[in-house]
């Protein structure tokens, strides 16, 4: 059949184009509009009044700003950090948690707690754990057993540890989750064939387990990367990007450009930086997507 | 549902949105009275200011009854400045910090209110080094200077007395700040001596530090350029004493990231025997951040060395350039009657009082005289029976600020070289090893970078 005006409005186009109008309209005003115009900013001087173009002048002022490298190099080693600690801990808990016959509901709900706890005041919370006075939380812990007070956020090299450590502790109820419902999925049989084979428990965990949650374990690395490129919270509210730049991640100093020096704050510069982290992000989206469909497909 | 009325129910469904979307931008008033948005206090202020504020808003009303004052919560923040006047949400009254404003005055983010302020009488009452900070090249006048500061020595009487110190006799030398902190520190724990540290005040105290050492940070080349000068004598004095405190004498606690909430929150909390800051800061310490004024103590700051001075700065009531005429008369009256009159005319200083000693707010806080200090002194008189706050917890600093040489905070990208001093000293304060010299090399190169840059 032909498609004209009336088909489309008889098969309801006129109602769905209504129906989507007001997405469009939030999406528009509230998601793409401010993407657009932050790219356009990225090429402007403005203070928000009046504003003018000055072509890449923020690319190449935000390429040699000396403290880019710092926060560059901060926010690779929160990442790996993130990894060493945030990666296989969430995984391990729930190849534990799954092990468990008894009260698996509330080992669940226990670990996913902290994910329910407003992130702020989780940070002011941990703040407060980790005084760096021989009277502090920690370091009142670390007394029981003969270990001296440490630091903690008062240190350039303990600083970004222990943001790496509550941000673990923040987000690892979410991973353990999507691990234990994964962990369902794999086929019963197998262990009972491993058993049966007289495998440990360590073996099964190995050879049944892991190789059974990989296409899970690889969307988590890929999505953990993406979210980690994005630190801010942590730095910001823990240190403010302290002591001596040692927790200046890529976003606090899109933050510091744009805020920090108060009047008509550099918003070119800020929004650069940004569309330049944005597409290191896309690229790594992008593999995240191409890997997830190979995934899917076998 | 047939595909005209699927059509009928979502085109509602859209209206519906839009509509509610759209009445998120109402404004105007209904009455025909001036709609005025003023500035009142920081977020945390207690009910009791907005009661005395309630209170003066209707004194105002009835002495304007053309004039609709609606109290907005405002704080001065870079961060939220230019967005709030680029989005139209700043008040049509509210303060600025001497240092910003010149910078806001050359973008055009100021009103000019030169006719006014010389109609009303105060062009040549205000002292001339505080009315410079908000005149521009040509001699036009961008705001009304209405309460200044000097840096003092902020401390903890409950926590001297307890060190075995006389809070009476606070110290006057660095040296003697040096021995009381770490009295203090090694008879009750608490940190002896604290400093900001953190999002642009540690640049803030560093500078005021350094002209207490006889120092100073930048030279204004009074050309429009300016010289850093981070390197200086006084500056390393500054450091080093911060570095003897911390690691030598262990007596400034384990906190190193603070800032000016956060040191005024520790200090309330009876954490922190003595730190640097405004000497108007009593106000918001007992408002802000329930202090119990019985433990404060004020006085000068030490200074040291041939051309020491003490770091002053304050803040100035202008107006949004964004209003027309009609608001911008209204402001003008507003910002006479609110700030000012309570200076220079005795009815007024005590309709003032009145109206804030009724709710407990703080009456005669150490500020430094914007006008004269002749109608400074007279303006004391007038509110002496209302005065609340324990000036004898203070008589440091009143005995002593008047022999003191006041210095402006240096003018050349102010808040930008402020972000670059902390984290030098942030680096005194958490490594060791840190070399002073080393450090100030650096950020005077960085500091000279960004002066020259534009």
């Amino acid at each position: 059949m032909k498609r004209t005006p009336l088909t489309w409005y008889r098969g309801g186009g006129l109602s769905n184009l209504l129906f989507l109008t007001p997405m469009i309209i939030v999406f528009a005003v509230f998601s793409w509009s401010p993407i657009v115009r932050s790219f356009v900013m990225s090429f402007q001087k403005t203070n928000l009044i009046t504003t003018s173009w000055v072509g890449l002048d923020n690319f190449e002022n935000v390429l040699t700003d000396p403290l880019l490298g710092t926060a560059v190099v901060n926010t690779l080693y929160f990442a790996v950090l993130a990894l060493i600690f945030g990666f296989p801990v969430p995984l391990l808990l729930a190849v534990l948690m799954s092990e468990v016959k008894r009260g698996k509901g509330v080992y669940s709900a226990l670990a996913y707690l902290p994910v329910v706890i407003p992130p702020v005041v989780a940070v002011l919370l941990w703040k407060f754990f980790y005084d760096a006075s021989p009277t502090g939380v920690f370091n009142t812990m670390l007394g029981w057993v003969g270990i001296a007070p440490q630091p903690w956020l008062q240190s350039s090299a303990s600083a970004m540890p222990s943001l790496v450590i509550e941000a673990t502790w923040a987000a690892a109820g979410g991973s353990i989750i999507i691990y234990l419902a994964a962990l369902l999925s794999v086929p019963p049989e197998l262990y009972d064939a491993a058993e049966v084979d007289g495998a440990s428990v360590w073996r099964k965990v190995w050879h049944v387990t892991l190789p059974q949650l990989r296409g899970v374990v690889f969307i988590m690395l890929i999505l953990q990367v993406i979210a980690t490129a994005q630190v801010f919270l942590e730095p910001f509210l823990f240190t403010g990007g302290g002591p001596n730049n040692a927790t200046v991640t890529v976003l606090m100093l899109i933050y510091r450009y744009a805020f920090q020096n108060s009047l008509g704050g550099n918003y070119g510069e800020a929004t650069a930086l940004s569309v330049m982290l944005a597409i290191v992000l896309a690229v790594l989206s992008f593999a995240y997507f191409r890997v997830t469909e190979r995934w899917s497909s076998t | 549902m047939t595909s005209r009325k699927r059509a009928i129910v979502a085109g509602f469904t859209a209206l519906g949105v839009i509509a509610s979307l759209a009445a998120c931008s109402t404004g105007g008033s209904a009455s025909g009275k001036t709609e005025l948005r003023v500035a009142t206090f920081p977020p945390g202020a207690d009910a009791a200011a907005y009661d005395a504020f309630a209170t003066q808003e209707a004194q105002f009303e009835k002495l304007n009854p053309n004039i609709d004052v609606i109290g907005v919560e405002y704080e001065w923040t870079g961060p939220t400045f230019a967005v709030q006047l680029a989005g139209g949400s700043l008040p049509d009254v509210f303060t600025v910090p001497f240092t910003d404003a010149k910078t806001l005055l050359e973008n055009g983010q100021l009103m000019d209110v030169t006719k006014e302020v010389t109609d009303l009488g105060y062009a040549d009452k205000f002292n001339p080094i505080i009315l410079d900070a908000v005149t521009d090249g040509d001699g036009n006048i961008f705001g009304f200077p209405r309460q200044a500061y000097a840096m003092g020595l902020q401390y903890n009487r409950e926590l001297f007395e307890q060190a075995g110190l006389d809070p009476d006799s606070p110290p006057t030398t660095w040296d003697e700040v040096r021995e009381a902190a770490k009295a203090i520190s090694e008879k009750t724990g608490k940190a002896g001596y604290a400093q900001m540290t953190m999002n642009n005040t540690g640049g803030w105290q560093l500078t005021a530090g350094t002209v207490a050492h006889g120092g100073r940070t930048q030279v204004d080349n009074g050309d429009g350029t300016y010289t850093s000068t981070i390197n200086n004598p006084g500056t390393v004095a500054d450091l080093e004493f911060l570095q003897a405190l911390r690691w030598e004498d262990n007596s400034m606690g384990s906190n190193f990231l603070l800032d000016w909430g956060s040191i005024n929150q520790e200090f309330a909390a009876g954490n922190i025997g003595m730190y640097t800051s405004g000497s108007d800061l009593y106000t918001a310490l007992v408002r802000d951040f329930s202090l119990a004024p019985e433990v404060y103590g004020l006085t000068v700051i030490p200074t040291e060395g041939e051309d020491a001075g003490t770091l002053g700065g304050g803040d100035i009531a202008v107006v949004s350039p964004a209003v027309d005429d009609t608001v911008k008369a209204a402001s003008v009256k507003w910002i006479d009657w609110y700030y000012m009159q309570k200076l220079l005319n005795k009815d007024a200083a005590i309709a003032d009082a009145k109206a804030l000693t009724e709710q407990d707010q703080a009456i005669g806080t150490p500020v430094l005289p914007v006008l004269d200090r002749a109608t400074y002194d007279e303006s004391l008189t007038w509110i002496e029976p209302y005065v609340n706050v324990p000036r004898d917890q203070m008589s440091g600093f009143f005995d002593g600020i008047f022999d003191q040489t006041p210095v402006g905070e240096p003018k050349g990208k102010t808040q930008e070289v402020y972000a670059l001093l902390d984290s030098v000293v942030q680096a005194v304060l958490t490594d060791e090893n840190a070399d002073i010299p080393a450090l100030l090399t650096q950020a005077d190169k960085d500091a000279q970078a960004l002066l020259d840059g534009e």
